[in-house]
């Protein structure tokens, strides 16, 4: 039987870094179980309805949707942007609003940075956990989508890993941004932000009918390069503009991960 | 002393132009309980903070079992187990929960947590409340399962926070017989508190702390020797009436007080001299004699009370 002192001895942990961000997993899990339930239905009720409002009320009057040299139908249209927002609120869920709770009002990181945890661990952990979250709702839409039919191939299963790091990538990201917020007025701000980006990314229609600058502005978000990296695996239309969106992703989760557990450190090791 | 399990040089904290702790200077060794005794704001739970590595130091020297907290956090971290003034259990989860994922974020087995669990449980008597959500206990049940938690890792040195504050006198008393029961097992306890009745049961030896400086280091009993008489006479005789009468009685003993409500009278023999004051004609409306306690150290140290 190893003591706590021993397993800090064995392996090299550095004031950031213990090596055991799935514990911060295993307590997720333990307060999960006998969580509210409602929220969690909530977030992934929310596409799902999207899904029928505009696929089938819209739809009817919108009929196929032009987009580069394909002309689809327009529920079929939807579907992946719905699928990369899905990943996005389940991801956005865990990391804002239930970490600046644990921040600012349980203190739960501070209690676990009073045991040999260190920053980056609970970064790690918890971004994981939210990552789950996304991963579990975009699942749960895809299932939901191949019932109805709008599924186009078998393929259309590789847009679950990309949803996977639309939801790494907003979970990092909004764990890092809540890091830095201290009152319920700040964190309204992210709802300001995210209300328009879900609007105007282009999950609904394609983004060329907005004026040059719009264009550009919708662009720069990271939600558009989600859904359409999720549009693109969705129906095997792989180019280029993939690898943009992925390295994309892959910036926007390293800068979370890195800021997040330097604020972490900031705030209860110093 | 002999290799100290914790060992402070010249330890200094400060907060912009505040500080909060002013170059204090002490050792303490294994299976030693060693207390901070001072008022809110003498610079105790910064001192704490920082033997438990989660803050760092202006200028001095620490060393916990021979490591430098700001150097081997993690490590010095394995060796403590912290309960903090404030309770900060994790109210999602039940009384057992919190005790197992505890010992998870040390890294500690399964199979050894589930074990250590039962253990805990009773020691904290809470077997009964094992499946219950943390924020449905009373004061005096959070506070013995936060330290219950602490003790998870089987730590070398316990560090208490304050730790009876906001309990009543009951919960205090029940803690108080927990804490004794940990000493006698061997465990390094060290402690803060403006109890000093709690200084007194609980500490072999302690410092007390005022404006972030050490006044004095000794046991409870040595300091009381060395400070104070062995007993105290304390009257009133009317808020009015005790400044009047404060000039005549500081003739009649080796030192005196005199506190906005009452005076007290440091002497061998409190009921000898309460004889001598009736002879006089000085009548106090209530007098009462009472041995010399850590309150009475502090007042002659700082010239203040305790609690203010």
């Amino acid at each position: 039987m190893k003591t706590a002192v021993q397993i800090a001895e064995s392996r090299k942990s550095s004031a950031m870094y213990a090596g055991r961000p799935w514990v911060l997993l295993e307590r997720g899990w333990l307060a999960f179980r006998s969580t509210n339930w409602v929220p969690v239905v909530t977030g992934f009720v929310e596409p799902v309805l999207f899904l029928l409002a505009f696929g089938y009320g819209m739809g009817n009057l919108v009929g196929d949707v032009t987009t580069g040299s394909k002309t689809i139908d327009y529920t079929l249209f939807i579907a992946p942007g719905l699928l990369a927002n899905s990943a996005m609120n389940g991801a956005i869920y865990d990391s804002t609003w239930n970490v600046f709770w644990k921040l600012n009002e349980s203190k739960l990181y501070k209690t676990m940075l009073s045991t040999p945890l260190g920053p980056l661990d609970i970064a790690l952990g918890e971004i994981t956990w939210a990552l789950i979250r996304g991963l579990v709702y975009s699942l749960g839409f895809l299932t939901v989508v191949t019932v109805l039919g709008l599924t186009p191939s078998f393929w259309a299963i590789l847009a679950i890993p990309a949803a996977s790091l639309v939801a790494f990538g907003f979970a990092s990201f909004g764990m890092a941004i809540t890091s830095f917020f201290k009152t319920y007025q700040q964190m309204g701000f992210i709802n300001i932000v995210l209300l328009p980006m879900t609007l105007f990314s282009g999950s609904l229609y394609p983004i060329s009918v907005y004026p040059d600058w719009l264009e550009k502005l919708i662009m720069a978000l990271p939600l558009w390069h989600g859904i359409e990296m999720v549009r693109a695996f969705w129906f095997g239309d792989l180019d280029s503009g993939v690898l943009v969106h992925i390295c994309y992703f892959v910036v926007m989760i390293a800068t979370g991960l890195f800021v997040t557990s330097r604020r972490l450190r900031a705030l209860f090791l110093h | 002393m002999s290799n100290p399990l914790i060992s402070v040089g010249g330890l200094t904290k400060v907060f912009g132009d505040f500080t909060a702790v002013n170059g204090i200077d002490f050792d303490v060794a294994k299976g030693e309980s060693f207390g901070l005794l001072g008022p809110n704001g003498a610079g105790k739970s910064t001192t704490m903070r920082i033997l438990a590595a989660t803050s760092t130091r202006t200028s001095g020297t620490v060393e916990i079992l021979d490591k430098d907290p700001e150097q081997f956090g993690p490590l010095v971290r394995a060796h403590l187990g912290v309960v903090p003034q404030q309770d900060n259990l994790d109210g999602e989860l039940t009384v057992t929960e919190n005790l197992y994922i505890y010992g998870r974020y040390f890294g500690l087995s399964k199979k050894f947590i589930k074990g250590k669990i039962e253990e805990l449980l009773e020691f904290a008597q809470l077997e009964e409340k094992r499946d219950v959500k943390v924020e449905a206990l009373s004061g005096g049940m959070k506070r013995r399962l936060t330290i219950a938690r602490g003790l998870v890792s089987e730590p070398d040195i316990l560090l208490l926070d304050e730790p009876t504050t906001g309990l009543d006198p009951q919960a205090r008393h029940i803690l108080w017989d927990r804490l004794f029961r940990l000493k006698e097992q061997g465990v390094t306890l060290v402690l803060t508190t403006h109890f000093m009745d709690e200084a007194e049961q609980l500490c072999d030896r302690l410092v007390v702390m005022d404006n972030g400086a050490i006044m004095a280091e000794g046991s409870p009993s040595g300091l009381i020797k060395q400070y104070s008489s062995k007993e105290v006479l304390e009257v009133r005789f009317g808020s009015d009436r005790n400044k009047e009468v404060a000039p005549q009685l500081s003739q009649m003993c080796e030192r005196m007080e005199t506190l906005p409500d009452r005076v007290l009278m440091y002497t061998e023999d409190g009921e000898a001299l309460l004889e001598e004051i009736t002879k006089i004609k000085l009548h106090p409306t209530t007098s009462l004699v009472r041995r010399s306690s850590l309150e009475d150290v502090f007042l002659r140290l700082t010239g203040r009370t305790l609690i203010e």
